[in-house]
């Protein structure tokens, strides 16, 4: 029985979600929201548009290297700083407010530095999700058991070897846990950085319909996204899960 | 002061002088960034003139607000969901993927509800802010031994007075990093949300700089938010050591 109510909790969340949609709807009116059922005829429809495609390569294109980009130098910032004891002492407060500034405030530079397109919004994506995967990478290497370390130094293992054998394995579900953390911030900066920065884009199409009052393409960019966002999110949370049971 | 302290205010100190020469030697143009000298004269220049007094004042007012009242309704909310497992279980994947929802994209929604005025940043701010209080003040709650709770059981002490006398001191620390992580969610939230649109605040300050191209208050009033935010930050971290060290002497 409670096997059966665990199991349907996903599906009863998903219910009050839309009901208190629904709801929202009948209290606030057409003017700012679109019913449950309309707005997912309407993402139906515009999925059905190739220009609504051409938007979603071009975001998808500048978020998938944009979270490359993160993993790539939140992993290599974090091994420094967790593997080695001054860098992590002089860097980890530095990087922590990092973590607490709305970069959001940097986004004029970033348009300064690479021009409005393409490059920009990857920029911006990936400052968003660097910093999360850094700040895991860096407790992981210091929460890896020090007889680990110490076996290591015994094997004579290189560095590289010792990173790539004892280190990552060691401490991949924490690894795992930033990583999928950047994933989210890395997504967010992305469509912010397009929402300012560009011309093409979900972020854009989202940023013009604000500007026009596009009630109907708002509330699909958003259910869209927000789909997006949480269904990966919870493929990687069960990965997460099943990484820290082993 | 100490080694890593020094070598701390290098790693700061250093890029700040490289890019003071590039930008003197002409290698970065005045178009894309003034020298820093000239930013932090040009922060605090813009500072005392007060020309901006009213702008930051306006975003600290709404971080304020929007800050208190995640923790108020965040910690409230969490000892309510705490006491019904149901509940509990079924907000859980919520919780987990919360942050994973781009929450701007809400923000026109939000202006066309509450209108232009401030109520749809400290919305925006809140909402940020407010899962992160409740997931913290839960984790805190989850460790409370239940020789606590039969203390006050003992006592006969009703719910109210559970609350106020054994559990939130108890989860005290965890109610810290909530805390934090709300300061800092609040600052994304507003400052965001006046960038994306809004006629106050210095996010709209910044975005109305950049369109004018007028780097010398769009650099000093960026720097500006990264002080606050990083320094508010730094010294919420220091009390926390603060307050954990005293807690492991005792």
């Amino acid at each position: 029985m409670t096997d059966l109510l665990r199991r349907a909790n996903g599906p009863i969340l998903i219910a009050l979600l839309l009901a208190l949609w629904q709801l929202a709807f009948n209290l606030v009116g057409r003017d700012a929201l679109t019913p449950p059922a309309e707005t997912i005829a309407y993402t139906w429809y515009l999925l059905g548009t190739e220009a609504f495609w051409r938007h979603i390569a071009e975001t998808g294109t500048a978020f998938l290297i944009a979270l490359l980009l993160a993993i790539l130098f939140g992993l290599a910032l974090g091994l420094q700083l967790g593997l080695h004891r001054l860098s992590g002492q002089v860097a980890e407060p530095l990087l922590l407010a990092a973590n607490s500034v709305p970069k959001i405030a940097l986004y004029p530079i970033v348009l300064l530095l690479f021009g409005i397109g393409m490059p920009a919004k990857i920029a911006f994506g990936a400052i968003h999700g660097i910093v999360p995967v850094a700040i895991f990478t860096m407790s992981a290497c210091r929460n890896v058991a020090p007889v680990h370390y110490r076996t290591a130094a015994a094997l004579r293992l290189s560095r590289w070897d010792m990173i790539t054998h004892v280190l990552l394995p060691a401490a991949l579900p924490e690894i795992f846990s930033g990583i999928r953390i950047g994933f989210s911030l890395t997504l967010i900066g992305t469509i912010l950085g397009e929402m300012f920065g560009s011309q093409r884009g979900l972020g854009y199409l989202l940023m013009t319909a604000i500007g026009l009052q596009n009630t109907r393409v708002i509330m699909s960019v958003t259910l869209l996204l927000v789909l997006f966002a949480t269904s990966i999110s919870v493929a990687l949370l069960a990965a997460d899960r099943r990484l820290r049971r082993t | 002061m100490t080694r890593v302290g020094l070598y701390r205010i290098g790693l700061v100190a250093l890029p700040a002088v490289a890019l003071e020469l590039l930008c003197r030697g002409g290698v970065i143009d005045r178009l894309t960034m003034p020298p820093p000298s000239q930013i932090v004269d040009g922060l605090v220049r813009i500072l005392l003139a007060g020309q901006m007094t009213g702008a930051i004042l306006k975003t600290l007012a709404n971080v304020t607000l929007a800050f208190v009242l995640s923790l108020l309704i965040g910690i409230a909310a969490a000892a309510a969901i705490h006491r019904v497992p149901f509940v509990r279980r079924l907000l859980d994947p919520l919780f987990a993927t919360y942050y994973a929802i781009p929450i701007y994209a809400f923000y026109p929604l939000f202006m066309i509800v509450f209108g232009l005025g401030d109520a749809p940043q400290v919305l925006i701010a809140f909402m940020l802010a407010v899962v992160g209080v409740i997931v913290s003040t839960l984790n805190g709650l989850d460790t409370l031994p239940r020789a606590l709770l039969r203390t006050a059981r003992v006592y006969r002490m009703n719910p109210v007075q559970t609350a106020l006398r054994i559990t939130l001191p108890y989860a005290a620390p965890f109610l810290f990093t909530g805390m934090k992580l709300a300061i800092a969610y609040a600052f994304i939230g507003v400052i965001g949300a006046e960038f994306i649109m809004s006629r106050t605040g210095l996010g709209y300050e910044i975005r109305f700089a950049y369109d004018n191209l007028d780097n010398l208050v769009m650099y000093p009033l960026i720097l500006l938010i990264l002080l606050l935010a990083s320094g508010i930050n730094m010294t919420l971290d220091h009390w926390e050591r603060l307050l954990l060290a005293r807690r492991a002497r005792r």
